[in-house]
């Protein structure tokens, strides 16, 4: 009972990575156990968590939804890769500083998502981040300061593409 | 939770899907969005033996709208059928139903023909397709054939897809001139499958006098159910329609199931209450639509 | 002084490697470790009759597969009951693989080891079990009346049965003081089940060393010293030869407390005989099917009040529900049976529980831990005594305080540590001022005749609870501080996301006067610190907090002495700041705290430059003194624990306004309010957050979540599908407000605060119903399909 293995390249977090997977392999546990990436988390694997969200080609999706030989060739960015040259992400300070995590375990989902919620929607309203995040389970948090990072993390990243177009 | 192995293909063209499907037979499934199909093989609820994964076939992600209504092909996403301008011009439903489809993110990757095809009875699509008297294009090696949504759901979960067959689109009609959609729901969390939810399309005659009314609700039998309201409706002003009748007849029509979410007399006291709030809606954007 | 930190909203030290992917959870380990997978049982109540493994033989990189058969000595021992207790007459646990009967579905029966955990699974779906299927009881009371058994050895399927009672004056009994009331009332309550649901599951992890044979495990867990002890006395290791390490853990809410699991001895076992690394990753469905539940009973009040609604009697008889087996005891009802009281004076209480046993997933505490159950029927009593008299919920309440000049306040019962419930300290009326305030309370009602008005339907709830925190039997800290200046905080309990690192740390800083920079805290890890009990009953924070801080002082005294020494200063005369020993007013008489830790350990060899201060020819010395001075140790470190008399009572109150549409019957909480008191804050955005997340678990079991079994013991709602954890969409905005009354029971004058968001918000939902309504809402969660049947039968 030997499976057929697959060979995919995967660009993750700008990285060009290989691994050779069976057609059954969850992209999640590809990047986890196969690529050392354990930055994203499994919660649920059905789908309803959000914990597992990552960037393809820009987008979020379920990495536990996805097959890694589906998306053989494509980009990926994990939360891992959100931060640039070292320096956290707006979203990511914002979640830090409006304690947005205790347990950390849902947050690279959460961060994700947001991250391309706010190059989307640099400047969203009360119910637009509400509906951003609501797709995204935390047991920690009760989402008070989940909220209040997505507002936060606009307000820097605003503040950030200011300074960018100032310095330019 | 881990999906049990499969004979997984990627083909690059249609013919070779098709071949690999008439291959597979029943053993055979498809995997376009996978957002349905892989909870289920993570939960080994499914075991396919073969897994034909359509995402590299040119030609499929077609978003084609025009003045008869939208052809949307099988790897459209809802995510970006929701965000066509030229489809949700020629079908407002479709943005409107879309946007109760789970969440975001699921929304990226799963796709409005996959929805069809998996035929949930709690599902938006299924009774947008079926309220809009729609169709689906299923093809096969032998050739192609298109089912309309009466004959497409044929039960909770099945279609009339057979083994071998590929669903290649579907496709919503437009609405004649001076009409209006809408779809209410009620879930349980947000996002969630609808504990009931009703699709309503109305059309006014010039007078602006409801001059056809059809609902189509979902999660209240094995298949979205389709009702013509027109006659407790019409032809009257949206304004002097004797909304608890309209809500009464709806009632009847349907025969909900109690699960552990909703007793059966709850689901279909609600599919009235929505049914009203839908086609009021629908009329007010069928004004909106004239003035 | 830039080192007071504690009370300071401390940003948290977890967060930089949490939010970059650079956590380390369970499954984050062991790349290449074996993994394991169980066949758990489809029944909820069979005989195995047979065990047929040959059709997974053939699977690739299938390496193992036990049944029970297999298992050694003490491994084939039922699991241990963790918490005895007298009452407890008919305790059961289960073995670690199931042997000759299964009692609920999940049960492990089969354990496959193989290669990943893909091929595990196949291997489990391979393997055919044959069972005799026995009649499942499910329902409590099914379970309590009798007809059929879970276990055959327990009559009436009754594990428990306990009853307390504390006379009123003169003697009375509850009975009596109810029945001589002016009124009385008397109803049933039901709260169904719910379930902890951390994000991530439980997990094990283990190495085995051949070479040194010692074991060391990694462990999803709340308690890694004893799953550590529990580990050595299974596989019969010494002690030293095990380690237990609890990595970064997401969430626990009180299921990661029991231990050991079944995986947590086996997974250990496996990969000492395999020699070889062996993980197991629980999965979602069996987290639903083979952790633990809670909440689920039912509860019979009479109660005997004054005019004023003054409680004279109180007489509460529960059915407890704990599901299948009792590793935890009876701490669920017992804390319910207690912490019913809140924080009123009842004339005479009279509590009695029957503690259930069903074919369903066994029961052991989730955050509040039988207290929300408690606060729900005390509650809903308050409530139902002033819709009785016709009098404002807040004034019935007020006038069965305890009093802020009545502490300590002895209830006359014995709580969970076994010893007398008696509050240390709080101010109740202040509480519910200060709430009344936040909410609006007394403009409510013409909010409502507005909104009624306008043909919307909104009401207001209010509930108030007392939560035992901190409790013992003990916790400690060590506090090294090396030649580098930095500072080691080791702890033995672990940590889930309260952000134990930082106010350990803020703790430490503090007390020692440095910047928390320096000051690095490890939690849970059995190679730092053997001893400790574990996370859980909001304890951390008293416990190891103070713990920190009494062996930080030991630490600063070593410090000041030898500083003082150095210095030629009277000790007394000395401060730290940002790291400086000085003299107090007098900065430039200063020694580094580095140089201190230095001196404090005499070398032979210098290491570096700084190590040579410390060596035989570096200095004037005492040529007749040795020089570790008798009753010293090397090195500037401590330790020190902290051992309270009884637990410490913290409070608090919330209200919440509800809207529930006329017609669709879907109900909204458009605010919701908390007032918390637990002492003095170490960090407020902490204790926030902590409110913050108990309260949307609360919510969560309010409005969304519970376990639907059928009559054949199927758990129907096994998936987050079904199971409705609160999304952000569902849970409302929460206003707070803080009120700190500290506890005179231990040094930093802290309570505990993990747990509180979660206690009242059953009873405050069910109140804010009730009075949009005006129908009794007696049993909770609550959907809007129960809303509409509700309605219809009123």
């Amino acid at each position: 009972m030997n499976e057929t293995h697959h060979h995919v390249t995967l660009t993750v977090n700008g990285v060009v990575r290989e691994a050779t997977v069976p057609g059954r392999r969850l992209l999640s546990d590809c990047l986890r156990h196969d690529l050392g990436l354990t930055g994203t988390h499994v919660g649920c694997e059905h789908g309803v968590c959000g914990a597992c969200t990552v960037l393809l080609d820009g987008e979020p999706v379920r990495s536990c939804l996805t097959f890694a030989v589906t998306v053989d060739g494509q980009e990926i960015t994990t939360v891992e890769g959100l931060a640039r040259d070292g320096a956290l992400s707006p979203v990511q300070r914002a979640f830090t500083e409006c304690h947005a995590l205790q347990c950390g375990f849902c947050t690279p989902g959460f961060l994700c998502t947001v991250t391309a919620f706010l190059r989307d929607n640099p400047a969203p309203t009360e119910e637009e981040a509400l509906e951003a995040v609501a797709g995204n389970l935390c047991r920690c948090t009760g989402y008070q300061n989940i909220l209040k990072a997505v507002h936060r993390a606009a307000q820097m990243q605003a503040t950030q593409i200011q300074a960018e177009e100032g310095g330019a | 939770m881990k999906p049990p192995p499969f004979d997984y293909r990627r083909p690059a063209t249609l013919g070779e899907a098709l071949g690999l499907l008439a291959e597979a037979g029943s053993g055979g499934k498809v995997l376009a969005g996978g957002q349905s199909l892989i909870p289920l093989l993570n939960m080994r609820l499914a075991a396919p033996a073969r897994v034909v994964d359509v995402n590299r076939v040119p030609g499929l992600d077609g978003i084609e709208a025009g003045p008869s209504g939208v052809r949307v092909g099988a790897l459209a996403r809802h995510a970006a059928v929701e965000r066509s301008p030229g489809a949700a011009a020629a079908q407002p439903l479709l943005r409107q139903a879309l946007r109760l489809v789970a969440h975001p993110v699921i929304r990226n990757r799963g796709t409005v023909v996959g929805s069809l095809v998996h035929a949930d009875p709690a599902a938006e699509m299924p009774a947008v397709l079926a309220l809009l008297g729609g169709s689906v294009r299923l093809a096969s090696r032998g050739g192609e054939r298109e089912v309309p949504a009466a004959a497409f759901f044929t039960g909770p979960m099945e279609s009339a897809v057979r083994p071998g067959e590929l669903a290649v689109s579907a496709f919503f009609p437009a609405l004649p001139a001076r009409s209006g959609t809408a779809f209410h729901e009620v879930a349980r969390r947000h996002g969630d499958y609808a504990v009931a939810g009703v699709a309503a399309a109305v059309t006014l005659d010039e007078d602006l006098r409801i001059a056809a009314a059809r609902v189509a609700c979902v999660s209240v039998g094995p298949v979205p159910v389709v009702a013509d309201v027109t006659a407790a409706c019409g032809p009257r002003p949206a304004a002097s329609v004797a909304w608890d009748a309209v809500a009464a007849a709806v009632r009847d029509l349907v025969e909900p199931e109690g699960d552990i979410h909703a007793t059966a007399d709850y689901r279909r006291h609600l599919t009235g209450v929505l049914a009203v709030r839908a086609l009021r809606d629908a009329a007010s954007a069928a004004h909106g639509e004239e003035s | 002084m830039t080192t007071r930190l504690f009370g300071e909203p401390v940003r948290r030290r977890e967060d930089p490697r949490l939010i970059t992917g650079q956590g380390r959870y369970l499954d984050d380990l062991g790349a290449g470790a074996l993994a394991a997978a169980f066949v758990r049982s489809p029944h909820a109540h069979a005989r195995i009759l047979d065990v047929d493994v040959s059709g997974a033989l053939d699977v690739d990189g299938l390496v193992a597969i036990y049944t029970w058969e297999d298992l050694p000595g003490a491994l084939a021992e039922p699991l241990p009951l963790l918490i005895p207790h007298p009452a407890l007459t008919h305790g059961r646990t289960a073995y670690a693989l199931a042997r000759e009967v299964v009692r609920h579905v999940g049960e492990p029966v089969v354990m496959v080891v193989a290669r990943d955990r893909y091929l595990a699974e196949d291997a489990c779906a391979l393997i055919r079990v044959d069972y005799e299927i026995l009649k499942p009881v499910v329902g409590l009371e099914e379970a309590a009346g009798g007809a059929h058994l879970v276990h055959e050895d327990v009559p009436g399927n009754i594990g428990a049965h306990l009853v307390q009672e504390v006379p009123g004056p003169g003697g009375v009994t509850a009975r009596e003081a109810v029945d001589a009331a002016p009124h009385r009332l008397e109803f049933r309550l039901d709260v169904e089940r719910s379930a902890c649901t951390p994000l991530e599951g439980k997990g094990v992890y283990a190495r085995w060393d051949a070479d040194d044979e010692s074991l060391r495990v990694y462990s999803s867990t709340q308690t890694s010293t004893s799953v550590r002890m529990a580990i050595a006395a299974k596989l019969g290791l010494p002690l030293p030869k095990v380690e237990v390490v609890a990595p970064d853990v997401g969430g626990g809410f009180g299921v990661k407390i029991v231990h050991p699991w079944p995986e947590e001895i086996l997974v250990p076992w496996a990969a000492r005989l395999l020699n070889r690394e062996v993980k197991w990753t629980e999965d979602r469905r069996e987290h639903f099917v083979s952790s633990s539940h809670e909440r689920g009973q039912v509860q019979h009040v009479r109660a005997g009040f004054d005019d004023d609604g003054r409680l004279l009697g109180l007489e509460v008889e529960i059915l407890h529900d704990h599901g299948a087996y009792t590793p935890y005891g009876i701490i669920v009802p017992i804390i319910t049976s207690t912490q019913l009281l809140g924080p009123y004076r009842v004339g005479a209480y009279r509590v009695e529980f029957s503690s259930v046993y069903t074919n369903t997933v066994q029961v052991t505490p989730y955050r509040g831990a039988g207290r929300p159950q408690g606060v729900f029927c005390m509650e809903r009593t308050m409530d139902k005594i002033a819709a009785y008299l016709g009098r404002d919920r807040t004034e019935v309440r007020a006038a069965n305080f305890i009093q802020p000049d009545e502490f300590p306040y002895d209830q006359g019962l014995t709580f969970q540590d076994g010893r007398p419930l008696i509050y240390d300290s709080g101010d109740y009326p202040e509480a519910l001022r200060m709430l009344k305030e936040l909410i609006g309370w007394d403009a409510f009602p013409e909010e409502k005749a507005r909104a009624a008005a306008e043909g919307r339907r909104i009401g207001i709830g209010v509930g108030c609870y007392v939560e035992g925190t901190g409790v013992g039997p003990y916790e400690g800290g060590h506090v090294q501080i090396t030649s580098d200046g930095r500072v080691h905080v080791s702890t033995g309990l672990t940590s889930q996301g309260q952000g134990h690192e930082t106010v350990f740390a803020q703790i430490a800083a503090t007390e020692l006067g440095v910047p928390i920079e320096k000051v690095s805290v490890v939690t849970g890890d059995t190679r730092r610190f053997g001893y400790a009990v574990g996370t859980f009953a909001s304890r951390a924070a008293v416990m190891s907090g103070n713990a920190i801080a009494l062996a930080c002082r030991k630490v600063r005294e070593k410090a000041l002495r030898i500083a003082a020494e150095a210095l030629e200063a009277d000790p007394r005369d000395l401060e730290i700041t940002d790291g400086m020993v000085h003299v107090a007013g007098a900065p430039s008489a200063s020694i580094p705290l580095a140089t201190v830790a230095v001196l404090s350990n005499p070398l032979r060899y210098a290491f570096d430059e700084e190590a040579k201060r410390a060596t035989q020819f570096a200095g004037p010395a005492s040529d007749d003194r040795p020089p570790v001075a008798e009753g010293e140790e090397p090195g500037l470190e401590g330790r020190d624990y902290y051992s309270p008399v009884r637990s410490t009572f913290a409070a608090g109150m919330h209200a919440a306004i509800v809207e529930t549409d006329p017609d669709t019957a879907e109900i909204q909480i458009l605010r919701y309010a908390v007032v918390h008191d637990c002492g003095r804050l170490i960090n407020p955005m902490i204790v926030e957050g902590q409110i913050h997340g108990g309260v949307a678990q609360g919510v969560g079991g309010a409005l969304y979540e519970k376990m639907v079994y059928d009559e054949h013991g199927q758990l129907l709602n096994a998936s987050f599908m079904d199971f409705l954890m609160p999304y952000a969409t569902e849970v409302p905005r929460i206003e707070t407000a803080h009120l700190e009354t500290p506890s005179p029971l231990n040094p930093l004058g802290i309570k505990g605060a993990g747990e509180a968001g979660v206690i009242p918000v059953s009873a405050v939902v069910a109140a804010a119903i009730e009075d949009a309504e005006g129908i009794p809402i007696d049993r909770m969660p609550i959907s809007p399909s129960d809303l509409h049947t509700l309605r219809l039968t009123r």
